[in-house]
This record gives C-alpha cells, sequence and structure tokens, in this order.
C-alpha cells in the first residue's frame, strides 16, 4: 500500500513538474509570475521595506523637503507634501491587490452560481429573468455605471469596491451560463438525472467542476483589469480620497505638475502598468496551460 | 407540432425481460426518455399514462420522481464516453451512487469501509479486473467496455426493480457488445430485475429477452413472445425487418424495406406504415389499426388481420 501511495504522490509531483515546464517554457508568463510574486511580497512586507513606513501610514507633512526630485536619498522622489513617493508606491500595491481581491470575491460567487442556475434552466422563465438582469447591467458602459454610483455615494475605496461589482458580475455569470447551459445536455449530466441526483446536486456537482477551469482562467486575467478601473476611479476622485497612498489617487495629485514634477504622477504611473502587464501575462500563461490540456 | 409517439401500448412485468425493436428514429428511445421524465423541454406527454408500481409516473411529484429514479428504476446510455463525469475519478462518482442508491435502506448511513467494500463488490460482478486500481482512475483512463461495464454496474446500483438498457453496445464493437448484452442479462436475473432492452442487434435481443415489441414510427405494431415473433412473424414490417438480417449461409444483397419514415409534422391517418408496405389495401390510408389477437401473446397492428 505504502509504495502505491508513494508512486501516487509521485505521478502527481510529476504531473506538477510537467505542468510547470510546459509553463515555463514561455519567458513572458514567468516573467509576469515573477512580477505578481514580486509585488505581492512587496505589498505584504510593506512595513518592513518602505524607507519612510510614517509617510504611508500618518501622512505627517515635511515642509523641509517637499518636492523634491529623486535622489539617493528618495529615490522616486517626494510629493508636495513632502512624503516619500518610493514608501507610497509600495504601499500602494495594497491597495491595489486588496481591492482586487474584494471585488473579485464579491463578484465571482454570485456570477458563477446564477449563470449555473440560469444554464441549467435554460430555456425556462429562470434563464430569461437571470439573463435579461445581467443584459442590463452589461447594456450600460461600465465606466459609467461606476462613476454614477460613485458620485451619488460618498467617494471613498468601500463604495468604489462596490461599483466596480455591480459591474463585474454579469461577465462571469454570463460566461459561466453558456458553459453550464451546453453542459447540462451532456450525457453524464442526463445519467444522473436518471439515477436521481437532487438538482442542486446536478448544478455543483455535476457541472461546475466542468466549468472551474474557464473560471479561474477568467479570474486571473481579470487581476488587472479590475486593478485598472480601481486606480481610474480613483484618479477621478471617486475612490480612496487624497493622503491614501492609492495609486489612482498618487496619479491624480500629481498631474498638474507634471511639467515641473514629473515624479509625482509618473512613479505611480509606472506602478500600476507594471501590475496589470505582471497579472495579465501570468493570466495569459494560465490560459495556455489549461488551453492545452483541454485539447 | 410534431406527433411523434401514438398508441404506444407497453407492459413489462417484474422480472420479466423485454427487447424493443425498430430502425433508427422510431421512437424507441424518445418512449423510454418519456418513461423516465427526460423528455426535451419542449416536448411534452399530452395524454395518456405511464404506470410503475401502480403509480402514475406523469403525475408523481418532483421528490418521488428522484427516489423512484435513485432507487428503483434506472438507465444504460448508448455511449459509455459520455455518460460518465469527466473530472472525478470513478469512485467520486460510484461511491455516491451507492450511498443514495438502493443498496441500503431509508436513514441508514454506511461507513466509508462498507461503500468501498460494496464499490470493488459491484465492479467485480460486472468482471472488471483489479476494481482497486479502477477505482482511483478517471474515466478517461479506461477503455469504452469498461466503461459502459461502469455505467452497468452504477445503473444495477441505482436500480431495484427496473433497468432500461438503451442501446447498450452500439457504441462498442460487436464482440464487446455481446459480452456486455450477456452480462447485463445475467446481472438482471441475478436482481430479478425487469429489463427493457432496445437494440439492433436483433440476434441479441433473440437470446435475451422474454417478449419483443416492434415500434414503427411511433407506433406499437406488432409484440408476441421472442421465438414466435422470430419464426412467425405477422406484420409486414417486422417481417421486413427480419429478411434485413444478415444469414451465415449467405444468400446475395439484402432487400431491406424501400422507402423511409414518414415526417411526423404530417403522418398519413391510417396506418403509418402504408406508404411502405407491399401488401396494403384501400382501407390503409385511412383506418388507424388497434393491437389486434391473432396468437397466444401474439398481437399485431395490421388491419388486414383485424377483419378476420
Amino acid at each position: 500500500m505504502i509504495s502505491i501511495q508513494r508512486i501516487r504522490a509521485s505521478k502527481k509531483w510529476k504531473s506538477f513538474k510537467k505542468q510547470w515546464y510546459k509553463f515555463s517554457k514561455n519567458p513572458l508568463s514567468v516573467a509576469g509570475l515573477i512580477v505578481v510574486i514580486a509585488v505581492i511580497f512587496s505589498a505584504i512586507f510593506a512595513p518592513f521595506i518602505v524607507p519612510y513606513r510614517e509617510d504611508a501610514e500618518t501622512f505627517k507633512t515635511h515642509l523641509e523637503r517637499i518636492n523634491q526630485p529623486p535622489s539617493s536619498q528618495f529615490l522616486f522622489g517626494t510629493d508636495r507634501s513632502g512624503l516619500d513617493v518610493l514608501s507610497r508606491v509600495i504601499y500602494g500595491f495594497r491597495y491595489s491587490l486588496m481591492m482586487a481581491a474584494v471585488i473579485l470575491a464579491l463578484v465571482v460567487p454570485p456570477g458563477v452560481v446564477l449563470g449555473l442556475i440560469a444554464g441549467y434552466y435554460a430555456g425556462t422563465w429562470v434563464d430569461t429573468l437571470i439573463m435579461r438582469i445581467t443584459d442590463v447591467f452589461l447594456g450600460v458602459p461600465p465606466l459609467v455605471l461606476a462613476l454614477a454610483i460613485c458620485s451619488v455615494l460618498p467617494p471613498n475605496i468601500l463604495n468604489a469596491m462596490m461599483a466596480v461589482s455591480l459591474m463585474w458580475w454579469p461577465w462571469y455569470c454570463r460566461l459561466v451560463y453558456s458553459l453550464a447551459s451546453s453542459l447540462k445536455n451532456e450525457y453524464f449530466v442526463q445519467a444522473a438525472e436518471i439515477i436521481g441526483a437532487r438538482t442542486h446536486q446536478i448544478i455543483f456537482r455535476e457541472i461546475l467542476p466542468n466549468c472551474l477551469a474557464p473560471i479561474l482562467t477568467k479570474i486571473t486575467l481579470d487581476v488587472g483589469w479590475v486593478i485598472l478601473i480601481g486606480a481610474s476611479l480613483s484618479f477621478l476622485g471617486l475612490g480612496a480620497p487624497p493622503p491614501t497612498p492609492d495609486l489612482g489617487t498618487m496619479v491624480a495629485d500629481g498631474r498638474d505638475y507634471l511639467a515641473t514634477q514629473w515624479w509625482i504622477s509618473t512613479f505611480p504611473a509606472i506602478a500600476i502598468v507594471i501590475i496589470i502587464l505582471g497579472f495579465n501575462l501570468l493570466g495569459d500563461g494560465i490560459r495556455d496551460l489549461f488551453a492545452a490540456e483541454e485539447a | 407540432m410534431l406527433k411523434v409517439l401514438s398508441g404506444v401500448d407497453f407492459k413489462v412485468n417484474k422480472g420479466e425481460k423485454v427487447g424493443l425493436i425498430g430502425e433508427a428514429g422510431c421512437g424507441k428511445t424518445t418512449t423510454m426518455k418519456s418513461i423516465m421524465r427526460i423528455l426535451p423541454q419542449n416536448a411534452s406527454v399530452p395524454h395518456g399514462e405511464i404506470l410503475f408500481k401502480g403509480k402514475d409516473l406523469l403525475k408523481i411529484d418532483k421528490k418521488e420522481l428522484q427516489r423512484i429514479r435513485r432507487k428503483e428504476i434506472s438507465m444504460v446510455f448508448q455511449d459509455p464516453t459520455a455518460a460518465l463525469n469527466p473530472v472525478f475519478k470513478i469512485k467520486d462518482q460510484l461511491f455516491d451512487i451507492i450511498r443514495y442508491g438502493g443498496t441500503y435502506e431509508e436513514g441508514r448511513n454506511p461507513s466509508k469501509e462498507e461503500i468501498t467494500a460494496e464499490a470493488i463488490r459491484v465492479l467485480k460482478d460486472v468482471a472488471l479486473p483489479d476494481p482497486e486500481r479502477i477505482l482511483e482512475n478517471y474515466p478517461f483512463q479506461l477503455s469504452g467496455g469498461m466503461r459502459q461495464r461502469i455505467c452497468i454496474a452504477m445503473s444495477l446500483v441505482a436500480a431495484n426493480d427496473l433497468l432500461i438498457a438503451d442501446e447498450p453496445g452500439t457504441s462498442l464493437d460487436v464482440t464487446i457488445e455481446d459480452q456486455i448484452l450477456r452480462l447485463l442479462g445475467s446481472l438482471a436475473v441475478g436482481k430479478n430485475l425487469s429489463v427493457i432492452l432496445i437494440s439492433h442487434a436483433l440476434g441479441a435481443v433473440r437470446g435475451l429477452v422474454d417478449r419483443v415489441y416492434v415500434m414503427y414510427a411511433g407506433h406499437m405494431i406488432e409484440v408476441a413472445p421472442t421465438e414466435e415473433l422470430f419464426s412467425n412473424p405477422i406484420h409486414p414490417y417486422t417481417q421486413g425487418l427480419l429478411r434485413a438480417i444478415p444469414k451465415l449461409t449467405g444468400g446475395g444483397i439484402l432487400e431491406g424495406i424501400t422507402g423511409r419514415i414518414p415526417n411526423y409534422l404530417n403522418p398519413p391517418e391510417g396506418c403509418r406504415f402504408y406508404p411502405r408496405c407491399d401488401s396494403s389495401d384501400p382501407n390503409c390510408e385511412n383506418v388507424k389499426p388497434e393491437l389486434f389477437d391473432v396468437g397466444k401473446d401474439h398481437q399485431v397492428a395490421c388491419v388486414r388481420y383485424g377483419r378476420k
């Protein structure tokens, strides 16, 4: 028995190694993975690696060092309140990642569940009800919807996240709907019905596991976009209010001084580009992995 | 609207094995799907009743239907590659069926060891070698024959009264098909199940079942005990069907039956076989034939015999 278990364990390890080999053959995916790991790492350990921790936490103004250009003391320079831009950018990673995590956690479960239900009951009034509501949400331009919500509610990071969530779930609903409505005609679903499985067992145990690969791929591809939308809202003044070290807020903060103090906006903007690029490259790599598996 | 089935009168006794034959598209599978109530959403059974142990399956509520499907009736599909969920190991699929199926009495919560032992037993029953290993496999790691055996094992677990086998061997090669059908027959006898076997392999049907129903274009046209039907077919369609069986003694190209199944949008008023029948008379066009007795347990739906 022990030997069988060992063989099984080594089999799992082998298949993992095979997957990794496939993944690592694409240098862009690996670059994306490295960027993502670096970003997550620096977000988690931000208090220990930033040079001026209080600049990103208590926002105490330092008049003696305002608007300093990048130097060996302040690698990314300082902003109009004399706060170190590098420290604030690294703290900005925290906000961006937290925003992405919270939004996806809010968006994926309801989107997936509604999509499964609509797909399983495809052709009935349940399907019509859910999918037409979805269509209504998809019909409104996403940023406009988020702007409308944010301008009604007071601008803070929580409301921004709610606004983005509200416009994001229909995409998951529609993706899962298309998968579930074709899966429900598969023989194994009919077989489960014939064997007397209950509706929730069919939906969550037969159909859902067969949808997981596309859902996971979409999540990894979406992280970058969610961060971008969040940053856009902050940039427009509808997200986190100014002293918060949010990347979008910081870009907005320095945009009037771009000609003279370019570093205030430029470094947070580059940080946004790098995060999104990293997640998108990683997402592409993961998508190729799943696609190769299915082929 | 398509009127596919009409006048399908069908009876299976406890422990009896019946065969259902007819050409492709004649409504065999539709009949079985009506029994299991898995017709597509745009299909319905507007008249009639389907009695199972005295209860009308068309009228019972969903809970009762699920209970009956779980414990009493079950079905084997034509295509074993599609009937197993591709993302789960065999054990994950089989264990659930054993736990919720008809093996244990209501309310009992069997232990994992019991279920594993039972799973190994049912896999041995369907003559699968090395069941411990198979439990750990995913469906794609097994051959078509093995998968169909697993499907049969699962169906048998979930059927205490009636097993419907819808062309269980058609997608397999002939030798495997023969094995599968024999296995199905012997296991059904062992469990005293009623069986409805749909098959195009008339030879296999002949060897397995007690009575045969012949369907044509949604009508039941002839029913007889197996030997009686094969030795003395009466309906012109049955005669044609049996003439189309290749024989070992040779005899050139088979004649078959000319024409094709009528369009269900606008089927003939009277006998649905009339346009293809070579011994038809003018009456056939308008009169829908009932099933007439022509011998012991032998009934046929043809006006030529009704007038006698």
